[in-house]
């Protein structure tokens, strides 16, 4: 005991601490090893696997109707989006043509998911700050969404809706009016989001001129989504890289230059906005159509190397498929948004204090199964 | 004199902020009509799935425990998982012996509810039901054959 009192350097010595992978603000089984100064942040090392599927691997083995709905499991909260990203990649390796009607349903319902999850993220970013109210105001207009996918996809969260060369089922006659009532309650409630967290004096100085991310350091670590255009960097797919039905709507890339965590959170209440005029603008002109293009019942891509990247909730999704000429490909590789978004997370926590690393982890809106795959 | 001004009225517009979050969530505390929770467990007999969601794999029977499924496992072929499983017999039919299942197995535990096995039977033999509560005390008690007993393939199904 009087060994240690004597230890005069015990103040200046860092210590090592586990975050996770049971941490609730963790969103998940993420495993950070802090080194720490006291309160303050030295060093942040995440540490994966904890959930690792190999869904890369498992790709290989299965046909491309079957890869559709392991997508599913990656981002679960952009599910829609990354289903979407695999059948793009295989139609433009089969060269079809996707009527009108696929395009802009896909949109719409990729719109409602882009909805789903921000509303999660507002929701359990109040959460993890300590305000457990806007988790339920979250959940409570996350649930008409929810019940939209489920009237049409046949489920709320691992919808399976897209295939290689159409949609499982058409939409459903009550789709349109669902979706027209939901854009009108949301309008009215949105502001509300802003009252109860966005003004609120304890957020803004949580979270005000922390976990500052550079332009520069954006580029270079490979952030994109919502983080890096909080940042300054025009990254939108939708916007350089139209696929789908983003080329026929008008809408704006909201981009900021504060760089911290509030101007992440702006990014974020502004791009629902965002979403809600471009499901506005899609809604009432659904083209008549087939729902589905026919193909072969097991599809073999051509031999060849695609690459397709979307924008989902979090940022940019890539899939890239190597084909030998089979039915399975010979390799398939997902860039997930999530895993390059954390690897910025060392560097806007240092020399923030513990509770600051919590607000940064939510802004990034990390999804594990994501980054681990 | 300046910072004390700003000191005070950043403690004022703070405050302001405050209680305009409880002017929100007073107004949701005394109109209890808007909101949309659901008594779960209590209202069982009164909640409907929609039609089309997924919730496990059956196979059809009519009155007569008739069934459409021919065995020909296009559904097992387009299962990502190996989640159905079907054990084929010969019977024989007008003197000639033909393909029918002995025993459909279908292992819920293994099932993503991806819904590929429905548009894959030729004859609309298996659906999707609403179903949802599939919480069991045993694990073996997942693994279900999906055909009734004594149960046999309708006729004119090929």
């Amino acid at each position: 005991m009087e060994e240690v009192i004597q230890d005069k350097d015990l103040e200046s010595k860092e210590y090592f601490i586990n975050m996770g992978p049971q941490h609730p603000s963790t969103h998940g089984v993420l495993r950070l090893v802090l080194s720490l100064d006291g309160e303050i942040i030295r060093k942040v090392e995440p540490h994966l696997g904890f959930i690792h599927r190999s869904i890369e691997k498992m790709c290989e083995h299965d046909v491309y109707n079957q890869i559709v709905h392991l997508t599913d499991r990656m981002d679960y909260l952009s599910c829609h989006i990354n289903n979407e990203a695999v059948c793009l990649c295989v139609e433009q390796a089969l060269q079809l043509e996707i009527p009108d009607r696929i395009k802009v349903i896909r949109t719409i319902i990729g719109e409602l998911t882009r909805l789903s999850s921000h509303q999660l993220w507002w929701g359990v970013m109040g959460m993890d700050l300590g305000a457990i109210t806007s988790f339920l105001y979250g959940f409570r207009d996350r649930e008409m969404i929810t019940d939209i996918f489920e009237e049409t996809c046949g489920a709320r969260l691992t919808m399976n809706y897209n295939l290689p060369g159409g949609l499982m089922f058409d939409i459903h006659p009550n789709f349109q009016k669902r979706t027209k009532d939901f854009i009108a309650h949301f309008k009215k409630k949105l502001p509300e989001y802003d009252t109860l967290l966005s003004n609120n004096v304890i957020f803004r100085q949580r979270t005000k001129g922390i976990g500052y991310l550079s332009k520069e350091d954006a580029i270079s670590y490979g952030v994109t989504g919502p983080t890096a255009r909080a940042s300054g960097f025009s990254c939108d797919v939708r916007k350089h890289h139209p696929y789908s039905g983003y080329d026929k709507v008008q809408f704006k890339e909201i981009l900021d230059t504060e760089g911290d965590c509030y101007a992440r959170y702006k990014c974020r209440i502004a791009e629902m906005w965002e979403s809600m005029s471009i499901i506005e603008q899609l809604i009432d002109n659904i083209p008549e159509g087939p729902h589905k293009v026919p193909t072969k019942a097991v599809i073999k891509l051509p031999k060849g190397e695609w690459y397709q990247k979307v924008e989902t909730a979090r940022g940019e999704f890539g899939v890239y498929i190597i084909s030998e000429g089979q039915k399975s490909p010979y390799r398939l590789k997902f860039r997930s948004p999530g895993f390059s978004n954390l690897s910025a997370l060392d560097h806007m926590a240092r020399g923030c204090k513990i509770a600051d690393l919590v607000a940064i982890m939510s802004t990034l809106d990390l999804v594990i199964p994501d980054i681990d795959r | 004199m300046k910072s004390i001004i700003n000191y005070f009225k950043e403690i004022f517009s703070g405050l302001k902020s405050l209680m305009q979050g409880m002017k929100v969530t007073g107004h949701y505390f005394t109109h209890p009509k808007e909101i949309i929770t659901q008594q779960y467990p209590e209202n069982r007999e009164t909640l409907k799935m929609f039609e089309r969601f997924r919730g496990e794999v059956v196979l059809l029977h009519d009155e007569n425990n008739e069934h459409k499924c021919t065995g020909c496992s296009a559904c097992e072929v387009a299962c990502p998982n190996g989640t159905i499983e079907i054990i084929p017999k010969r019977i024989e039919v007008e003197g000639r012996k033909v393909k029918a299942i002995d025993q459909f197995v279908y292992h819920l535990q293994m099932c993503t509810m991806c819904g590929l096995c429905i548009p894959a039977c030729p004859t609309d033999a298996i659906v999707m039901a609403n179903t949802f509560e599939h919480a069991v005390f045993d694990r073996s008690k997942l693994t279900k054959i999906l055909n009734k007993p004594g149960s046999k393939i309708m006729d004119g199904i090929k």
